[in-house]
């Protein structure tokens, strides 16, 4: 437990309990940037470069940016005026807080972990891309259709169909004249009815 | 407390405080941030047990690590995605609102 380590793991903690509890999402945004960058000096501090460095990449650089746009597009940066935790917090509190006790008890209590700490391994990026190259390519191929794969329907899901929707509210319209009401999502109220 | 049992405390406050922001708050986008909070910690528990292990050199905890790494961003796309098509239906990211299949 080095003081490096210590430092970094307190800022770490504390900028995900930010993102978690602060009420203007765009704070919530930005704690999370502050939280996943530790992650990322964690990481360094483990002898893990390469994965900091994806770790910098990818989440400080995409997913973060990404989160950020979700917010601005959903006009949900306005401070809200209401509560801001679902009813029954408190249960997920505690739920949460009895998975942190028994996670820390195991740790604590745990005899099969090992003591020592074995000497720095000697990762490059040239070992990395021998072992994706040759032990890991299945697994490199599918994470490529898989990712080509979900950001097609990320696209295909967020994109505004106005062609689609014109047609169905067309259609939508013949068919009220025909046979009444053809939302299934918004059935209008009938006056007097049993609801 | 030798370095791996304080890297083990580490990633399960952090699962404990994404799991806490992921079924308390309401908006949407909380929630899907919660939810990776989790997987870093799930990520950081690899590493520490990659670099403390007997045979840091096997490299399996890193590799694991990066294809989680893609998946998450994969599933942050899809998440958004789906919140932005929420948003466009029901006019609100609010979890509480969004009761069209409760029963």
């Amino acid at each position: 437990m080095s003081l490096p380590f210590i430092i970094i793991a307190v800022v770490t903690l504390f900028a995900a309990a930010a993102a978690m509890s602060l009420r203007n999402l765009v704070h919530c945004a930005l704690s999370l940037v502050v939280s996943l960058a530790g992650l990322a000096a964690l990481y360094l501090t483990l002898d893990a470069q390469f994965v900091g460095f994806a770790q910098v990449l990818v989440y400080v650089g995409a997913v973060a940016i990404l989160i950020v746009f979700a917010v601005l597009l959903t006009r949900s940066d306005a401070i809200p005026n209401q509560a801001i935790l679902a009813p029954g917090w408190v249960i997920g509190i505690v739920v949460s807080a009895i998975v942190f006790t028994l996670l820390g008890w195991a740790t604590l209590n745990s005899t099969g972990l090992p003591k020592e700490v074995p000497p720095v391994p000697v990762v490059t990026v040239k070992n990395i891309g021998d072992a994706l190259m040759t032990q890991y390519v299945l697994p490199l191929e599918v994470i490529g259709l898989l990712l080509t794969a979900a950001l097609i329907g990320a696209v295909i899901i967020a994109m505004r169909d106005d062609t689609a929707k014109t047609k169905m509210e067309d259609g939508g319209l013949q068919m009220e004249k025909a046979s009444g009401p053809s939302s299934i999502l918004h059935p209008p109220s009938s006056p007097g009815g049993a609801r | 407390m030798t370095p791996l049992q304080g890297c083990l405390l580490v990633s399960a406050l952090l699962f404990a405080i994404g799991l806490a922001g992921a079924v308390t708050r309401r908006n949407a986008i909380l929630a899907l941030v919660g939810i990776e909070l989790m997987l870093n910690a799930a990520n950081l528990n690899f590493i520490a047990f990659w670099r403390y292990g007997p045979h840091p050199e096997a490299l399996s905890g890193m590799m694991i690590v990066i294809f989680s790494i893609s998946i998450a961003a994969a599933e942050a796309a899809v998440g958004l995605a789906l919140i932005i098509a929420i948003y466009r239906h029901y006019r609100t990211v609010n979890l509480d609102e969004i009761k069209d299949l409760k029963g």
